[in-house]
């Protein structure tokens, strides 16, 4: 028996993997210490199962355990990131290069630090969301201190060439960041091979808990350095103060123990899944993949149903799936995504698009339900729709004068 | 954002949704919003000549399920006054009627605004002068 409601919004968040909680509740219960307490067994027993958690961490992308700094998460992550660099590199320069694709907490980050002083470029990308090499090239200078380019985007799934980016941005002597949030634990990243000097991700992306992430600060070659932003214990190596959560670290580690060896299967299972439901949502009229098909992150897609509002088309079915839209009508903003218009996507389409994101619990039966209950809602809505029925008679919309407010 | 009842009642069983033939003399036609804004709402009414009565009124809604539940409650209300009775239908009645939140008063607007879009039009097909009509959405 299918039971409802179905998830498939695992870029927002992740279930978490029951191995990953039988492994955090001793730590709720006997084994409560705080890391930091150095004088009894309480506080051995909770900082070497930090230890242990944050070896784990490490290994999955290929650091070693003096490099990973536990957060909050990966906003806070992104936060040190590019604020830490900023404080601390000061006398090199103060330029960062980033991309109007970017999260929010890489944005937001950098907008605070232009009233701080700043100077960014936010680059733009072609309509696949991948950002121009050459371009890249043409404005990193020597006064540039951080190249802050995403692993893969949250929203389509695209991802980028980051070893190619890291040597574009070393060669003027810039570090490299990459907020790796929905790539991490999904495909292989390995800090050597890729060139990274600072990586943000989290825990609740890879079937661990909420309230925990991490941030990659490169320890050799070179030695990178970023400047705290919370004052406090000094814990993290005086990068980052605060008592550590150490059940959410615990689960962090088997969460990334357990991608570490799952991943493949994963991934394989998943991207054969998100065709299927791809190619079939794809028969409908007017339908539209967005991101770059050929290096994507192998469970999210993103459809635009040229000629519906995305969150109407949700309601139709959102009781049952759980999905995201582009169209953030649900916020006050109205605006439809930010990232599927600087795709250069016009807002109709932006309007009307689904993000689907597949998880490591997702089964057939879901995608199969998944694909009527879709087609359906689009087929009842597109009846509801002038705009449809203008394409049909074959009128051109953008002959229109709309009455725009 | 959980919605309301009615407004579920009326997206999931929208009532009068359709086309009238907009070339007919009868037939008032009002097209509000754009695709940029994401909802764009076209209005139709059918009026008796003698009576000014609106014997039919159809709808159809590219938007949230508040815009498609607000142009459903128009259509309904439409249903049997006259066209200057019509007027008289406000947005916040429809916000009262459908409980919509803040955020979504806008979707009332839109109806109320393509009601009066479609009186005007058919009051210009057929003599009448045009209504002034203050502009009502401001985003």
């Amino acid at each position: 028996m299918l039971k409802l409601p179905i998830y498939l919004d695992n870029s927002a968040t992740t279930p978490v993997d029951p191995r990953v909680v039988d492994t955090m509740v001793p730590y709720f219960y006997e084994h409560f210490g705080n890391a930091a307490s150095r004088s009894h067994p309480f506080g051995w027993q909770a900082e070497d199962a930090v230890d242990q958690a944050r070896e784990r961490v490490a290994k999955l992308v290929n650091a070693s355990d003096k490099e990973i700094i536990l957060t909050s998460g990966a906003t806070e992550s992104d936060n040190l990131a590019i604020k830490g660099v900023f404080d601390m590199y000061g006398k090199k320069g103060n330029h960062i290069v980033t991309v109007t694709t970017e999260h929010k907490a890489v944005l937001d980050t950098c907008k605070h630090l232009e009233k701080l002083g700043a100077q960014i470029t936010y680059l733009k990308t072609d309509n696949e969301g991948n950002i121009d090499l050459n371009e890249l090239e043409s404005v990193v200078t020597d006064k540039t201190i951080l190249v802050s380019v995403m692993y893969a985007n949250n929203e389509i799934g695209t991802i980028a060439p980051i070893r190619q980016i890291a040597d574009i941005a070393h060669k003027k002597g810039s570090l490299l960041f990459t907020d790796a949030t929905q790539a991490a634990g999904k495909i292989s990243i390995d800090v050597e091979r890729d060139g990274i000097d600072l990586m943000a991700f989290s825990a609740h992306k890879m079937y661990g808990p909420k309230g925990v992430g991490a941030l990659y600060v490169r320890r050799k070659n070179p030695r990178v350095k970023v400047t705290a932003q919370m004052d406090g214990g000094g814990h993290e190596r005086g990068m980052r103060s605060g008592t550590l959560n150490v059940p959410g670290i615990v689960g962090f580690g088997k969460a990334a123990e357990l991608a570490m060896l799952e991943m493949d299967a994963d991934a394989a299972r998943l991207s054969v899944m998100r065709d299927r439901l791809e190619n079939a949502l794809m028969q409908m009229e007017e339908a539209y993949v967005n991101g770059n098909r050929k290096s994507r992150l192998p469970h999210i897609t993103n459809i635009s149903f040229k000629y519906v509002e995305g969150e109407g088309l949700m309601m139709a079915f959102n009781q049952n799936i759980a999905v995201s839209s582009g169209s953030a009508c649900t916020s006050a903003s109205l605006e439809p995504s930010y990232v599927l218009k600087a795709l250069g996507l016009g807002d109709d389409l932006a309007h009307s698009s689904i993000r689907f994101s597949l998880g490591r619990f997702n089964t057939d039966e879901q995608v199969d339900y998944t694909i009527e209950a879709v087609t359906k809602a689009v087929n009842k809505l597109r009846e509801m729709s002038p705009l449809w029925e203008m394409f049909k008679q074959g009128i051109d919309l953008s002959t229109i004068e709309w009455a725009e407010h | 954002m959980a919605y309301s009842k009615k407004v579920l009642e009326h997206y999931e069983n929208p009532q009068n949704v359709g086309t009238l033939d907009a070339n007919k003399q009868e037939v008032g036609t009002g097209l509000v919003g754009a695709p940029e804004c994401g909802d764009v709402m076209r209005l139709q009414i059918e009026v008796d000549p003698e009576t000014k009565v609106i014997r039919d009124a159809r709808f159809k809604t590219f938007g949230c399920g508040s815009a498609i539940a607000s142009s459903s409650v128009a259509t309904e209300w439409l249903k049997g006054k006259t066209i200057d009775e019509a007027l008289t239908i406000d947005n916040m009645d429809i916000v009262e009627e459908l409980a919509l939140p803040p955020v979504k008063i806008h979707c009332s607007v839109l109806a109320e605004d393509a009601i009066k879009a479609a009186i005007n039009d058919y009051r210009k097909k057929n003599g009448m002068p045009e209504l002034q009509l203050d502009e009502k959405i401001v985003h």
